[in-house]
């Protein structure tokens, strides 16, 4: 079943034009020959998903686990924003997002393979960075702080 | 708008809403595409087989969408590769950082009305905008092949 939902998410991707980074970069170009076509997708994904989570969530549980993971956190963070606003950069950037680039993946332009292999760098850098700061953490015996400043 | 394509769009769309709501159904579990990759890549991670059958059934849509619909593939890129890499580290490390990327908190999040998600794709939009125009107008990068 994961692999059937994997299956369907990346075909939705390919016919929707999320894996052409011209039309991504098309779609963020206000200022320019703006192309609105992106807007549709994400119209179209959340009017059946809205719909569908309410449904599925009047169940006790789904069909292959005990309960739903869903994140239930509703504060903003600095982090959350900050994440949010880098990934935009690169999106903007390279006009891929971590979905498309993986389904474009076998398509075998250079380009993408560099996008991903930078992408799970990026992704692998992050972690690192979170290990540090609960390593640095426990050293100055400040367990339980989580007021340090996010350093940009 | 030359290249406007609504009905692709909303096909899409609507391929990737009933995508998220079966991974829901089946797993419990959000289909936000940079969490299920970037939980493979830490060793504390236990639910490891339904992201490796998602991100498998991902892989066999590229080449099924290669070899039946060619057309939704670029030739070459949007930027030179030195662009295309930084781009690569800042959607990684940004998408592990802020907990989500288009798909977790695009589309999986503002569909349950999180107020995270709306403010990350907010967040997230108004930068990607910001760095199309510094790249397009201001920069004029080009695209290699």
């Amino acid at each position: 079943m994961a692999m059937a939902s994997g299956l369907l998410f990346g075909v939705g991707l390919g016919v929707s034009g999320m894996t052409l980074p011209s039309k991504v970069v098309g779609f963020l170009d206000f200022t320019g020959a703006w192309d609105a076509s992106l807007a549709f997708v994400m119209i179209g994904a959340i009017a059946v998903h809205a719909l569908m989570y309410r449904l599925i969530r009047r169940r006790e549980a789904p069909l292959f686990d005990l309960r739903f993971h869903v994140p239930t956190r509703k504060d903003l963070d600095p982090r959350l924003l900050a994440g949010a606003a880098l990934f935009g950069v690169g999106w903007g950037l390279g006009g891929f997002c971590p979905g498309p680039a993986l389904v474009s993946l076998v398509s075998g332009g250079s380009a993408v393979v560099a996008f991903v292999a930078a992408m799970l760098g990026g992704m692998l850098l992050q972690q690192f960075v979170d290990q540090m700061k609960v390593r640095g953490e426990s050293h100055a015996g400040g367990g339980g702080s989580h007021t340090q400043p996010v350093t940009k | 708008m030359h290249n406007f394509t609504p009905v692709p769009a909303l096909l899409g769309g609507i391929l990737i809403g009933l995508s998220a709501s079966l991974l829901l159904f089946s797993h419990g579990k959000i289909a936000g595409i940079s969490g299920i990759l970037g939980g493979l890549l830490s060793p504390q991670t236990s639910d490891r087989s339904y992201r490796l059958w998602f991100l498998a059934g991902l892989l066999v849509a590229g080449i099924g969408l290669r070899v039946l619909y060619p057309a939704a593939f670029a030739v070459g890129s949007v930027a030179p590769l030195g662009a295309v890499v930084a781009a690569g580290l800042l959607v990684g490390f940004g998408t592990r950082l802020g907990n989500g990327c288009t798909s977790g908190h695009g589309v999986c999040g503002i569909s349950r009305f999180s107020p995270r998600s709306l403010a990350a794709t907010v967040t997230f939009m108004a930068t990607g905008a910001a760095a199309v125009f510094v790249s397009r107008h201001v920069l004029h990068l080009g695209g290699g092949q």
